[in-house]
């Protein structure tokens, strides 16, 4: 074993310090932490062991500090829990004292050990084996420098609703370029099919669009819509992103979006589905999703368009456009690369697919419709003018709102969707309002846990809306001459089934993640939560962060969220932008592998296992050299090499080795 | 504690991205599970060189488990597809050696994936447990001999 030598210390060995935590009872609860500090010193090379209550707080590493100085420590084992969450800590406090923070070993012995086991003996033991391995392990720990990597100060928001429109202008505000790319042809997302926001009955256009044209406006943002990122390359401060621009076929910079080349259409009525509107109006193939999109350009959708079905129209559509030249029927699809130091995703969510519980009937029966299509249909820019009409054009004289559809339910999502219940009650008092109709809430729990969300509730109810506890059970027709439904549930409260008929049923449907999530998470190298939001880095204490440095999070892709709560998180995440961007470098771990070239028979096993590309022959030497800027530091190249001559930073075979023996010696 | 009761000792190699954070997460859900794991963590688990296995059986691990990302999934894009390979070759050495295909196993476990730590663990803790002790030879006659002295060296 190649044990470094120390000069002054016996038999040259590094002088080790331990430190057990008792994380209060979190530890010490389960695992007697006394046991093991009498354990610990009496290990070869530990000159003094500890236990105390709170190691990562001040007094905690300034015994550390302390003891590095009057034991003359040169390594420090710390047994506490996760190195993901504390290993820092402890790195900056033996560096206070005069160490190189990477002769610092963490041991797990809380998310490991006393919080996954509830024998006290055999916990003890397991930890005992853990901090035997460590500090085996230690003694043979090099100083270690991290790496400095300037940070480019652009930045990248993938998604354009509320989110990311947020955290785009508040990093374009602090002088940064942002480029936003939106995948569909306007920025907005969800918040501009709403009518009215909760709690507030703010009008969601009025407080949206204008923060939609600071977009546009923005001298600091690059807004691409219809857009979509392809390829994520680099690391921190460095990323290389190629961003797929799908053709409009209409030059943008031609495009005045007048809008009368929709009306000139050779179609006079428009045909196919209007994603917008959620399928209640149609569109033509030439469109604008919304009169208020960002940008204020047309897009040509070739599905649909004679012109790319058959070559063969008559292009009124051109002839209108006139000088203005901007439909161009033979662009391409264009693709950008982009150069960034910092990413914030706001992919948001989808809703629920209510065809997924078939007995609520949607797509069945007419009369029942999910809550967005609801949103159209009081908003005033909406398929009906804010009309609420059935689909044959009647006014309902009653409701049905069904609350938790497809949350809270084992079958299908079973997390709260934390917004239905607030926009249950918008949209109830937006019917009454414009209908004067019974309306009858079906829920499980209330749950308005908001400023302002309470009164909000109060007030709806003292509205005359009516409230039955009870999770739907069926709904039916009527049979009857209106082409009533009935609402069937167990009203829990009075302990009888009751039977509602009503003229429509809106379905409160929850918010899911969106279907390409899986692919999303790839492209970004993040994770995510067993229910397919992306996964933060902590949930309490790096809310925004994911587990790849410089990338954040913001908004509903992390999980549901309303609006308030989305501008929070939105600004949240650009904060932490900034403060990578200001800081004006990042310090990357000194994980890298590199090659002790004495050993190496220039066999290139390795080079085909980069996947970075970081290994290359030299041939000169005929021996293979790792790329340190390149290097990520997996060591699968390490893992490989025949003649053991590649070495990983701080994973050094030897260093592993030590720990395989100390997990596994006897005590 | 009956003196028949054999608690095996597993040595766990866990990916820093994917199977120690599902380790961590199993621990902040408070899961229990059997504590006869020795979680040693590397940054992908392409890193786990199989002497690193072959050492731990030598040492007296009874079960050696390597934990990474899905397919797919790795953090280091593909380095969890040279563990597969690695793996595969591997488990016809073992089995050469006599050593049951139980005691070494492969797992895709990702971050959120807490309640597959507890459920593989218990699993394998159970089938090693069901096939006693490993034999090993002595350390001298570790099956493969230039692994000693590279390591002593």
């Amino acid at each position: 074993m190649r044990m470094p030598q120390i000069s002054g210390s016996p038999n040259g060995r590094p002088r080790v310090g331990v430190y057990i935590c008792h994380c209060g009872t979190n530890i010490a609860g389960i695992v007697d932490v006394r046991a093991l500090s009498e354990h610990a010193a009496t290990l070869p090379g530990v000159v003094v062991a500890r236990d105390y209550k709170y190691m990562c707080s001040d007094p905690g590493q300034e015994l550390i500090i302390r003891d590095i100085a009057e034991h003359d420590l040169h390594r420090v084992v710390v047994a506490s829990c996760s190195p993901l969450l504390h290993e820092q800590t402890f790195r900056n406090a033996a560096a206070k004292g005069g160490l190189n923070p990477f002769q610092v070993q963490m041991v797990n012995i809380r998310e490991h050990d006393s919080w996954v086991h509830a024998d006290r003996q055999a916990a003890t033991a397991k930890a005992k084996d853990l901090i035997r391995a460590a500090v085996r392990r230690v003694a043979l720990h090099r100083p270690l420098e991290r790496r400095r990597v300037p940070i480019n100060p652009d930045a990248l928001v993938v998604g354009g609703g509320i989110a990311g429109i947020h955290a785009a202008l508040t990093l374009a505000n602090a002088g940064k370029h942002v480029y936003l790319v939106e995948r569909e042809p306007t920025i907005g997302g969800h918040m501009a099919q709403f009518d009215k926001t909760f709690p507030t009955l703010d009008c969601a256009a009025c407080i949206l669009t204008p923060k939609m044209t600071q977009v546009r406006a923005h001298p600091n943002i690059t807004l691409w819509t219809y857009s979509e990122v392809a390829q994520v390359g680099g690391y921190v401060g460095n990323y290389e992103v190629t961003v797929r621009r799908k053709p409009r076929y209409i030059v943008e910079d031609l495009c005045v979006g007048c809008r009368e080349c929709i009306e000139a259409c050779v179609y006079k009525e428009g045909k196919t589905r209007d994603e917008f509107n959620l399928g209640l109006s149609k569109r033509k193939p030439i469109y604008m999703p919304f009169p208020q999109a960002v940008p204020q350009l047309v897009v040509i959708d070739p599905e649909t368009c004679i012109e790319f079905k058959s070559g063969k129209c008559k292009k009124t559509c051109v002839e209108v456009c006139g000088d203005r030249k901007a439909i161009d029927f033979t662009q391409q699809e264009r693709v950008e690369t982009i150069h960034v130091g910092t990413i914030v995703l706001a992919t948001g969510f989808k809703v629920f697919d209510a065809q997924r519980i078939p007995y609520y009937g949607y797509r069945t029966y007419p009369q029942v419709y999910t809550a967005l299509e609801v949103e159209r249909l009081v908003n005033a820019a909406g398929p009906t003018s804010g009309e609420v009409v059935l689909r044959d054009g009647r006014r309902p004289e009653s409701v049905a709102i069904v609350h938790c559809v497809g949350s809270r339910d084992e079958n299908t999502n079973r997390w709260c969707s934390r917004v239905c219940c607030m926009y249950s009650l918008k949209l109830a008092h937006l019917i009454k309002e414009k209908t004067d109709a019974e309306v009858y809430n079906f829920y499980i729990d209330i749950r308005t846990p908001g400023k302002g969300f309470e009164e909000f509730y109060n007030r709806v109810q003292e509205e005359g809306t009516h409230f039955i506890r009870g999770k739907v059970a069926d709904i039916y027709p009527a049979g009857d001459d209106r082409g009533r439904l009935i609402v069937q549930a167990e009203d829990t409260l009075l302990g009888k089934v009751r039977k509602i008929p009503v003229d429509m049923v809106v379905l409160a449907v929850g918010l899911e993640p969106r279907p390409d999530t899986q692919d999303v998470r790839r492209l970004f190298n993040i994770t995510c939560s067993t229910e397919g939001w992306f996964l933060e880095r902590h949930p309490k204490l790096a809310p925004v962060n994911t587990f790849t440095d410089g990338v954040f999070l913001a908004g509903a892709c992390q999980g549901p969220k309303d609006i308030p709560d989305s501008v929070a998180q939105a600004g949240a995440a650009a904060a932490e932008a900034l403060a990578l961007i200001d800081a004006g470098s990042v310090e990357l771990e000194p994980y890298t592998a590199f090659v002790v070239e004495e050993d190496c028979s220039g066999c290139k096993t390795c080079i085909p296992l980069c996947p970075y590309n970081a290994i290359a022959f030299v041939a000169e030497t005929k021996k293979a050299a790792i790329n340190e800027v390149l290097c990520k530091g997996c060591g699968v190249c390490v893992a490989a090499c025949p003649s053991g001559s590649i070495t990983q930073n701080f994973f050094e075979d030897e260093a592993i080795f030590e720990e395989i023996k100390g997990v596994l010696a006897h005590a | 504690m009956p003196e028949e009761t054999f608690e095996p000792k597993i040595v766990a190699f866990f990916c820093n991205w994917c199977t120690y954070i599902a380790a961590d997460l199993a621990g902040t859900s408070r899961l229990k599970y059997a504590p006869n794991a020795r979680v040693i963590r590397t940054m992908c688990s392409g890193r786990v060189d199989p002497q690193f296995v072959l050492e731990a059986f030598a040492q007296g691990a009874d079960g050696v488990l390597i934990g990474g990302c899905h397919p797919g999934d790795c953090h280091y894009q593909e380095g969890n597809y040279k563990t597969l390979r690695r793996a595969t070759l591997l488990r016809r050495v073992l089995e050469a050696m006599g050593i049951e295909p139980a005691r070494f196993r492969l797992e895709w476990i990702s971050a959120s994936e807490a309640e597959r730590v507890k459920t593989v663990v218990n699993e394998m803790v159970e089938q090693v447990r069901a096939l006693g002790p490993l034999h090993v030879v002595a350390p001298e006659d570790v099956p493969v001999p230039h692994l000693r002295e590279e390591v002593a060296a």
